[in-house]
């Protein structure tokens, strides 16, 4: 092959060198970033090995009680790291589904965590850690004069749902069969907190959300479903067998359900058991 | 090692897409087309895109017109301005068509008053489409315009008593032709993709607001395989329209 061939040109040439010393120059100056590695690594690698770092599916409803729970536990235990990743209860099970790796899994309804463990995902039983209701969300001083399920079939209101693939849009329809109303929403939101979102930017009147959602923001507020009407959302957590932290996991599952993580929950309007 | 690379990045690319059309459960396609939710997503998404695109172009290539030919303060910013939504996360768009146009927003606020509500409607799904997908065609028109050849040659027809409709039908338009096609194409497919501004702005109820990719998500949640089918119809409707399409308009230039 001549080499001929392989010759760059020189204004080439200069683009390589100048592409090739940046790379140095950014290879350089992380190194000189890390001033005593050292130092640095001792206590960090000392920290992570009793707990190391879990990461937890759960569904969106429960965000800011798992946030909560999820510091409480860092600072109890001591190196211990969790981090979430909230999304629809369905979404989150195909992730899983698909491969996803994870710890642990909290799910808005146990018919999602039922199909996981057809598909022997779960290393042990599912055990419901809290139970939430339903609400009707409206504006933050109800202009629009909510009163029941009944009102949300009316003519001159927006009104938004879950979309049935997510557990949140399953019990709002449950709740709109038991008071037998027909509602035609507007949109079917693809998790309860794109509901909560409409409602809070005033581009809808009123959806069906989990009573803890109405705390997520300010700009709205809750008008409770009579019991008759009402279902109970219960939420199952399991550890994962994709988990690499068996223990790790199943110690957190155990802070969730001891008086502490339980009294986080109710603080964040949950029910527990 | 350029032609290694080259066929490394083909592979990057065709491998999803085979991920995609080899789990095809061949035995409930049938049932999926014949499925009236999934017929309506796809005619949504039909109808929506190719609004969009028209919407785009009435809008877009004026505005390359100006970009490409027209000295003027601050063009540099209406270019940035022209490619932002490029480059920006689809449901940041969304959020923005919300607060413009929503019954709360800027302009919305003024039309809900005269009884125009535009979210969750079938024309706000044009709107997000449109929005997103506009900077293709814009670039694609504007840097046609640009050409110092066309220009030139303008220039002599403009020398020799050529008028300016007779330059724009006879010059300007056959020697952008393939840009202006290719443009239309990127920005019909980019609309036809479209997914984060439009369930930020338009929501997703069927028959109305629920595009194919929307579709597709939802469908994900409940019924992983019927994803896989309306995933794969949207591809290849895309894909034979830029084959099909681009390749002829490529070899009619050449």
């Amino acid at each position: 092959m001549p080499l001929s061939k392989w010759l760059i040109s020189p204004p080439m040439r200069m683009k390589i060198a100048a592409v090739f010393s940046l790379a140095l120059l950014i290879g350089v100056s992380c190194g000189t970033d890390q001033k005593n590695p050292v130092e640095e690594e001792t206590p960090d690698s000392q920290l992570a090995a009793p707990a190391g770092s879990l990461s937890i599916f759960a569904a969106v409803s429960l965000t800011e009680a798992f946030e909560e729970i999820g510091k409480a536990y860092e600072k109890k235990n001591p190196g211990a790291k969790v981090s979430f990743n909230f999304a629809g209860s369905s979404s989150l099970a195909s992730q899983l589904e698909q491969g996803a790796k994870a710890d642990i899994f909290a799910s808005a309804d146990e018919v999602t965590m039922q199909s996981l463990n057809e598909k022997g995902l779960i290393s042990d039983r599912p055990r419901v850690f809290a139970k939430n209701t339903m609400q009707i969300l409206v504006a933050k001083g109800n202009p629009k004069n909510i009163k029941t399920v009944t009102d949300l079939a009316r003519k001159d209101l927006v009104v938004v749902l879950a979309d049935p693939a997510v557990p949140a849009g399953r019990y709002a329809q449950e709740v709109l069969n038991k008071a037998s109303v027909k509602v035609t929403p507007k949109s079917l939101e693809l998790d309860v907190r794109a509901v909560v979102a409409k409602i809070d930017l005033g581009e809808a009147d009123a959806g069906i959300v989990y009573t803890t959602d109405i705390k997520s923001s300010s700009k709205v507020a809750g008008v409770k479903i009579p019991l008759e009407h009402n279902v109970q959302a219960r939420y199952p957590i399991a550890v994962l067998k994709t988990s690499l932290d068996i223990k790790g996991s199943e110690k957190f599952v155990g802070y969730l359900l001891s008086v502490n993580g339980q009294a986080i929950l109710k603080k964040h309007g949950f029910d527990t058991t | 090692m350029f032609g290694l690379l080259a066929a490394l990045c083909v592979v990057f690319l065709a491998v999803p897409l085979m991920g995609l059309l080899t789990q095809i459960p061949w035995d409930s396609v049938r049932s999926e087309l014949g499925n009236r939710d999934v017929a309506s997503a796809l005619k949504l998404s039909l109808l929506t895109s190719l609004f969009a695109t028209v919407l785009a172009a009435v809008l877009g290539i004026p505005l390359a017109w100006v970009l490409a030919r027209v000295q003027f303060r601050g063009k540099s910013f209406v270019r940035s301005l022209a490619i932002l939504p490029m480059v920006m996360p689809p449901v940041v768009a969304g959020l923005a068509l919300l607060l413009a146009f929503g019954r709360n927003g800027l302009i919305g606020k003024g039309l809900t008053k005269i009884g125009l509500t535009i979210p969750f409607t079938t024309t706000a799904v044009v709107i997000a489409e449109a929005f997103v997908a506009m900077p293709f065609l814009i670039l694609a028109v504007e840097a046609a315009l640009r050409s110092s050849q066309t220009i030139q040659t303008e220039e002599a027809a403009a020398s020799l008593g050529a008028s300016p409709s007779r330059r724009l039908l006879d010059i300007t338009l056959p020697m952008s032709k393939a840009a202006l096609a290719a443009g239309l194409v990127l920005c019909w497919a980019r609309a036809l993709g479209e997914f984060g501004a439009t369930i930020t702005f338009a929501g997703n109820l069927p028959a109305i607001t629920r595009t194919m990719p929307i579709a597709v998500y939802v469908a994900l949640e409940r019924r992983p395989q019927s994803a896989i089918v309306l995933g794969s119809i949207l591809l290849v409707v895309s894909f034979l329209v830029l084959f099909v399409l681009r390749d002829r308009w490529f070899r009619a230039q050449a």
